[in-house]
């Protein structure tokens, strides 16, 4: 299956994305942000970490403005699938394919540590691999993490099931302990932890391995 | 516009002598003009020309047959087989981040990344070496939160994982604290640049950011004490923008990969004057630099501003003319600027065009050959009394104090707002012992650390200039790596009294038998003089980088304790509390001398552990706070207790070298005890791992207790 990797001229966490897809059988291709077309045949897109265009203000704001995003919108609204990390999650809620918006962590400092994850859903290609309600270990690395949305969209997610991750121990004030979340076809998923910083076996945690390893085969069966 | 007249002080101001601008009258043959002053004076600090510490870095061992570089190119490049290279240096940026330390700090950074980059390497690893004031000084929270917010700012947003470092605090810091910004690359080692430029007639070319006015006469202000105008400095302190320098970063790299670059060199201190100076003093060529050609981002800035800007994220390169349109296509991808400047020319002249006027016309080799060079008079610092007092504490309210203490408490509250993880590869983040990073797409591994221990190179500069060398040796030989080579940076107050450069020639003494002795060969490095404030120096402190090499898997030691391991120590234990952690921290005394560093033994215990560590579970150096803290920390990384057998403060706190503290089991402990009798090294049982407290003796805490104290100090005492 086809991933393709879009990278910002400040994403640093882009070769990270791609190394875990391909661990993951997956056949990776980099677009830049300025291309107007993602790779025919493009299966998963993937936006990853970093400070897209520096960041200094409202971060992914740039990019959801760059000529790829597009495209990129293009194939999530076809039902293509698409996971943006950390970054990528800002990004995906800029362009409005997510709802809500990441503001400054509570602490307004930023987080870079490994932490605890609930699974709250296992209905989606990202998630199928993990069982309901397993607690799990991945990295955060955050200055803007801070999830936010009113009350009824939070119902709404809550209600739909598209909670993808929780918080075991709030680091940054996300509203409802909110780590990911899922688009309402389920196929897009943005999330501020990075499940590709716990993919090798020379990672603190290997947690995130099931992660790619699940997408790589929901994506397969589909 | 007119430039000022030369005065008197106008030179002065400059950071000049009299001698010094008699000299250049000399070279030149008639007077500067003001444009002509400024190149001088930026070339001529302290900073930038060594002039105070040259005589002594000429001692330093830079060579072994893994050098690639040593000193005097932007960074040191060190061979790790495969074809492969690891490209450091450590500078500081100490003046600038007690000014504005958010941006002090954060420009330091950035110039260490550039440093690295511009050899052809991508950054993988940073560490940063603070000292700051006293915890209760009424300027140290605020200078600890921005330069750590300042240092996690930059490199968090470059993308280079920060993997380690030290924190210390001190009230000889009080008005001058420490920056020291360590970065390392990777590059092919047959595709290393360097600054030397070749060729008449070639272009040279500009790129990334647009000069501003910001930090016009920074160098010169870093080779200067403080006094109560500092506030009036700030407008000398740089602003960064790491997401410039990212952009820096890969349209470099992508350009190098063309072959359309034949020097290159990044604008630091000085900027434009020391880049091109550099360029052309090392191809033996002049260099003609028109300024209207240069990109800016302020109106009307003179040909004086133009030339001693020291904004960030800009490169100087000669390249080759038949590659033009390709590099500018690269820059256009990366939407940085892109502008030739000037050409190498045959004369030795640097020749200065601005609005149809010459503004400076020197004999270029002059300018950086020439500079002034001097044999400051020192005296040997004398030898402390030794400590010879028998301390009577309890043990337990001894390790109490070292754990609340700031310099030794866990500083997690640090390293979370690094980023330590970014590109993926890191393999032991900072906080335990030396960070480590794997090369990325093969199995080995480099390890990262950076010593020193102010108190010791004070008491004795000799000793402690060894002990920094010593214990970077030994966290590198801690994590099974490979010691490879050194940088150093060295931070002292004003060499121009005698006692302080007294202490400088025995530091760079001592720093040259260790780095001889244990084959870890300095290949770069920054000296940091003249920090002082109202005549105060500060501790000597030669922050000393070091990088080792795992060649794989099976020589890493990472593990964890579990209850049943046996505790041993490698090493003589004499019991040596003369300007140790315990008298510091639980007596508040900075008495007697430093411990002696025997290089032998250091070397023969280094040796051991490589060669038994598949015996070898978890390993620590024993250096601040003896075997005590060591121990405490390898439990409490664990979480699980710890019993150590004596009972004397001495043993449990002495800070003798030479020595480590190992785990593993009862079964490798005994295989360890025969290679140790085999291999002369000496070798004992100090105690064990397991249940939920920690006793020295007859002396018992909760381990949870001391834990909690342990990671809450540092945040309690400072933020």
């Amino acid at each position: 299956m086809k991933a393709a990797v879009i990278v910002f001229p400040g994403s640093n966490c882009d070769r990270d994305l791609a190394v875990a897809c391909r661990k993951a059988g997956m056949d990776v291709t980099m677009v830049w942000h300025k291309d107007t077309e993602l790779p025919p045949g493009t299966d998963l897109v993937g936006i990853p970490g970093g400070f897209s265009f520096g960041d200094y203000l409202r971060c992914g704001a740039i990019a959801a403005r760059s000529p790829i995003i597009t495209a990129v919108s293009a194939h999530a609204k076809r039902g293509g699938y698409a996971v943006g990390l950390c970054n990528g999650f800002q990004v995906l809620t800029e362009t409005g394919l997510l709802p809500g918006v990441l503001m400054r962590n509570r602490d307004l400092k930023y987080i870079c540590r490994t932490i605890g994850l609930r699974v709250e859903t296992t209905d989606s290609a990202f998630t199928s691999g993990y069982t309901q309600g397993q607690e799990i270990a991945i990295p955060i690395a955050h200055h803007d993490g801070n999830y936010t949305a009113d009350s009824e969209t939070v119902a709404r997610l809550k209600g739909d099931g598209r909670v993808a991750f929780t918080y075991i121990d709030n680091p940054n004030g996300s509203v409802a302990d909110i780590a990911g979340i899922l688009s309402e076809n389920r196929r897009v998923l943005g999330m501020m932890p990075h499940p590709e910083r716990a993919a090798d076996p020379l990672h603190t945690s290997q947690d995130g391995v099931t992660f790619f390893a699940g997408l790589a085969s929901a994506l397969a069966d589909a | 516009m007119a430039e000022p007249q030369i005065t008197d002080d106008l030179i002065a101001a400059h950071g000049l002598t009299q001698d010094e601008y008699d000299r250049i009258l000399e070279i030149i043959g008639r007077e500067p003009s003001f444009t002509e002053l400024g190149i001088f004076s930026a070339m001529w600090n302290e900073h930038c020309s060594y002039k105070s510490s040259k005589k002594w870095l000429r001692t330093l061992p830079t060579e072994g047959p893994q050098v690639i570089c040593g000193p005097g190119e932007n960074a040191g490049v060190v061979d790790i087989g495969d074809g492969q290279a690891v490209v450091f240096k450590m500078e500081s940026h100490n003046h600038p981040s007690y000014i504005e330390p958010y941006q002090g700090a954060a420009t330091g950074v950035g110039g260490i990344l550039r440093d690295v980059f511009t050899m052809g390497a991508r950054p993988i690893a940073a560490m940063n070496s603070l000292s700051f004031g006293a915890p209760s000084h009424p300027k140290t929270s605020h200078l600890v939160k921005g330069v750590v917010e300042g240092v996690g700012g930059y490199g968090n947003a470059f993308g280079v994982p920060t993997v380690g470092g030290e924190v210390r605090f001190h009230p000889a810091y009080n008005g001058n604290c420490l920056v020291n910004a360590f970065a390392a690359g990777l590059a092919d080692a047959d595709k290393i640049f360097y600054s030397a430029a070749s060729g008449v007639g070639m272009p040279v070319v500009y790129l990334g950011a647009k000069t501003g006015r910001d930090g016009v006469g920074g160098a010169t202000m870093a080779s200067a004490e403080f006094d109560d105008t500092i506030e009036e400095k700030r407008p000398t302190v740089q602003v960064g923008d790491p997401f410039t320098e990212k952009r820096l970063l890969e349209a470099c790299l992508e350009l190098m990969e063309t072959g359309a670059v034949i020097s290159i060199q990044d604008m630091g201190a000085a900027g434009l004057t020391c880049s091109a100076v550099e360029m052309g003093d090392k191809g033996n060529l002049g260099i003609r630099l028109d300024l209207d050609r240069v990109p800016v981002r302020e109106e009307a800035m003179t040909a004086y501003e133009m030339m001693l800007s020291e904004s960030q994220e800009r490169m100087l390169m000669v390249l080759r003319p038949e590659k033009e349109a390709e590099a500018k296509a690269i820059f256009d991808k990366w939407d940085l600027d892109f502008a030739i400047v000037g050409e190498t020319i045959a004369e030795d002249r640097f020749l200065v065009m601005h609005g149809n006027e010459t503004k400076a016309d020197l004999p270029l080799k002059a300018l950086s050959g020439t500079a002034p060079e001097y044999d400051r008079p020192w005296v040997e610092s004398p030898t402390p009394a030794p400590f010879t007092e028998a301390v009577e504490i309890d043990p337990m309210g001894g390790l109490r104090a070292i754990l609340g203490s700031p310099n030794y408490a866990a500083k997690h509250w640090v390293y979370d707002q690094y980023d330590s993880m970014v590109m993926a590869d890191t393999v032991q983040s900072p906080g335990l012992g030396a960070g480590i990073v794997r090369v990325h797409g093969t199995g080995k591994m480099l390890a990262f650390t950076s010593d020193v221990t102010p108190r010791y190179v004070r008491a004795n500069p000799f000793e402690g200039g060894k002990q920094a060398v010593a214990e970077a040796y030994r966290n590198l030989i801690a994590v099974g790596a490979k010691p490879l080579a050194t940088t150093d940076n060295l931070n002292f107050g004003n060499p121009e009294k005698p006692e302080i450069m007294g202490q400088f020639v025995g530091a760079i003494k001592g720093i040259g038998a260790a780095c001889e002795a244990l084959g870890m060969p300095i290949v770069s490095g920054n000296v940091s003089l003249y920090n002082e404030t109202d005549g105060a120096g500060i501790l000597p402190t030669p922050t000393i980088g070091a990088v080792g090499l795992i060649e794989n898997e099976n020589a890493l030691i990472t593990g964890t304790v579990r209850a049943g391991h046996v505790a041993l120590v490698l090493g003589e234990t004499a019991g040596h509390l003369g300007q140790s952690a315990l008298l510091a921290e639980a007596l508040g005394r900075e008495d007697g001398d430093a411990p002696a560093v025997d290089l032998a033994a250091e070397k023969a215990h280094g040796d051991f552990i490589r060669d038994n560590a598949v015996w070898i579970d978890v390993c620590s150096d024993l250096s601040d706070g003896g075997l005590a803290l060591a121990a405490f920390e390898m439990a409490d990384a664990a979480g699980i207790g710890v019993t150590l057998d004596a009972d004397d403060v001495a043993t449990l706190f002495g800070e003798d070298q030479g020595r480590y503290l190992i785990a593993c089991s009862f079964d490798k402990a005994e295989a360890l005890m025969v290679a140790a009798g085999q291999a002369g090294v000496p070798l004992v049982t100090v105690g064990q791992f397991g249940g939920d407290a920690v006793r020295l003796g007859r002396s018992e805490a909760a381990l949870s207790d001391l834990s909690t104290l342990f990671h809450g100090a540092f945040e309690a005492a400072v933020a």
